[in-house]
């Protein structure tokens, strides 16, 4: 059969080296036809298609930079074969493969032909027990919790806690991260426990776990209440209340408000945004203890870059969204939908800006951020004015390499801790006082 | 599913509904409960087979009446010269989209709120069985130890 390779959204596994290298190649700013299979290999992922994958945010499709794109002119499929086991008792044998991702370059950029997986489509078509195997546990519930989007999301809290005016500190680091981690987890199950029969009817979404009954409603739930619960708790006891609050807010902000708002009103789309921001605003909280206009910055420039990334993202997808019933301003108001994108390209640079004017970052970061906003501005220009495939998918793409990128410059640029502290006795008292919120 | 088997089987996804079907295992002493939770899935699965098979079905029929007019309009064919399918790019389809998708929207509200319920139902039973089960599991234990 031919296997073709899809692009699936962005999954950072190690995101230090793919921003030194982002670094480098974007210095050229010339997107070549190289650099972006280079990105599409770096950004292999599962199908997470779900809005509530939308940028990362906590459990966020609309966060989650994970969208499937349908039809792209690239578009190559990952042959992800999920290694059976066995039972002794099941007559026929299953097709049992290790699990690997195959990825072949597309030599042809236009019209790229999408076809069905052979072997993934008879695994499909075979009766399955419905017992769970503690082999594949494992890769169930990473599935579950969109172990890649949570990967991402805990990615923003560390850039958040990374832009805190304080002294790093490696404990308190870690305990964020990973409270902000199971947050996630729970958060992406208990939206997937929601949404069975509309993932079943959506092709990103249709090899989920639950939709495929490779684990039972209640042992996600619980999977859901054991990650969350101590995540939380470990965000309120290790490192700071505010940041369990806001942790515990988030989730209830993607699983009860999000993911119904996602039938019923276009409004989905701000409120996944502002899912989005949340963890950023958590980091800083975790490292200072309190909510500055750093942080509110943070999760500002977190909230804008959300509506690009997901309304170009929602434009190829407008089929699936009609007919699963999900109100969504790409198939309801596509001028609003395209307006808003650009709006917020536009506001990423005003945000660029305002953040030496709060001293998170000297003045080289609006200086060199520029350029990148303008381009992603400029692609939100295109897709305004030309609302068709092409612009909708280069904004997308942009968007996935354009956040990295930002939070990364914004790093290089922090204004040091030092010169802070020379700034007289006030600083360094509350400089003491939030060492001691660290405390535990 | 072969018919010694003690637990659920579940299929390839449904042509029509995308969903896909569950073979429900009765045990010979199947508690009230039990059967409970189980009468409560198949209802579950029946209300959900029926509504997206209709669902889809729909959509096909109406996207196709969509095709039709609009290329009739535009005075076209359904068949152009080399016998291929005649498609609207995605722009025209966009209308119909917007459009399925107000219509529907009453219907999805209704659905919606019919699905969090029997979900919630479902799992919080299921919740009970596992209860149930863990407690029977746990007295047998103490009775072999005791013995």
């Amino acid at each position: 059969g031919l296997f073709v390779w899809r692009l699936h959204s962005a999954g950072m596994q190690k995101v230090p080296c793919q921003f030194v290298h982002l670094c480098r190649v974007a210095n050229n700013r010339l997107i070549t036809f190289q650099y972006f299979n280079f990105l599409k290999r770096m950004y292999v992922t599962q199908y997470n298609k779900d809005l509530s994958q939308r940028a990362k945010p906590k459990p966020d499709s609309i966060v989650s930079p994970f969208h499937e794109l349908q039809q792209l002119d690239q578009e190559k499929k990952v042959i992800h074969k999920i290694s059976p086991i066995s039972p002794v008792h099941q007559s026929w044998s299953e097709t049992s493969s290790r699990s690997e991702l195959r990825e072949i370059k597309s030599a042809v950029k236009t019209e790229g032909l999408v076809t069905p997986v052979g072997a993934e489509s008879k695994e499909d078509r075979q009766w399955k027990e419905m017992k769970l195997r503690l082999d594949d546990l494992p890769g169930i519930l990473a599935r579950l919790s969109k172990i890649k989007l949570t990967a991402l999301v805990v990615g923003t809290a560390s850039a958040g806690f990374a832009m805190a005016p304080v002294p790093f500190e490696l404990p308190c680091f870690l305990l964020a991260s990973l409270g902000t981690g199971l947050a996630s987890c729970a958060a992406n199950s208990i939206n997937q426990f929601f949404e069975v029969p509309f993932d079943s009817n959506m092709n990103r979404t249709k090899n989920r776990p639950l939709v495929r009954g490779q684990i039972s409603p209640l042992l996600a739930v619980c999977f859901a209440a054991s990650c969350g619960i101590p995540g939380i708790a470990l965000l309120t006891l290790g490192v700071n209340p505010l940041t369990g609050a806001l942790g515990a807010f988030n989730i209830f902000l993607y699983t009860c408000c999000y993911t119904p708002l996602k039938r019923m009103s276009i409004a989905n789309t701000w409120v996944g945004a502002v899912v989005g921001a949340i963890p950023p605003v958590m980091g800083w909280t975790a490292a200072t203890g309190s909510l500055d206009a750093g942080a509110l910055l943070l999760g500002g420039i977190l909230y804008s870059w959300q509506f690009p990334h997901f309304n170009a993202l929602s434009w190829g997808l407008r089929e699936d969204y009609s007919r699963g019933g999900y109100c969504m301003m790409s198939v309801t108001h596509p001028g609003l939908c395209r307006r808003v994108a650009l709006r917020h390209c536009l506001a990423l640079i005003g945000l660029s800006t305002a953040a030496p004017v709060l001293g998170i970052t000297t003045w080289t970061f609006p200086v060199i951020s520029l350029p990148v906003n303008l381009y992603i501005s400029y692609l939100g220009f295109r897709f305004y004015r030309d609302a068709d495939r092409s612009s909708s998918r280069k904004l997308f793409f942009c968007s996935l390499w354009h956040l990295p990128l930002l939070l990364l410059v914004m790093f290089t640029c922090k204004k040091p801790v030092l010169e802070k502290e020379d700034k007289g006795d006030l600083l360094g008292e509350s400089h003491e006082r939030a060492v001691e919120i660290r405390l535990p | 599913p072969p018919a010694h088997s003690h637990s659920d089987w579940i299929g390839p996804p449904d042509k029509h509904s995308n969903l896909r079907p569950v073979i429900f295992y009765v045990p010979p002493e199947e508690s009230a409960l039990e059967r409970r939770l189980r009468e409560a899935r198949q209802e579950a699965q029946a209300c959900n087979q029926r509504f997206w098979a209709r669902h889809n079905r729909t959509f096909r029929q109406e996207k196709e009446e969509f095709i039709y007019s609009r290329l009739k309009a535009k005075g076209l064919e359904m068949r152009d010269e080399s016998g291929q399918k005649a498609t609207l790019n995605a722009e025209e389809m966009a209308d119909f989209y917007k459009d399925f998708l107000s219509k529907n929207f009453k219907k999805h509200l209704q659905y919606n709120r019919d699905w969090y319920k029997r979900n919630f139902t479902i799992t919080f039973l299921m919740g009970q069985v596992a209860l149930v089960r863990a407690l029977r599991w746990l007295r047998w234990k103490k009775k072999n130890i005791e013995q």
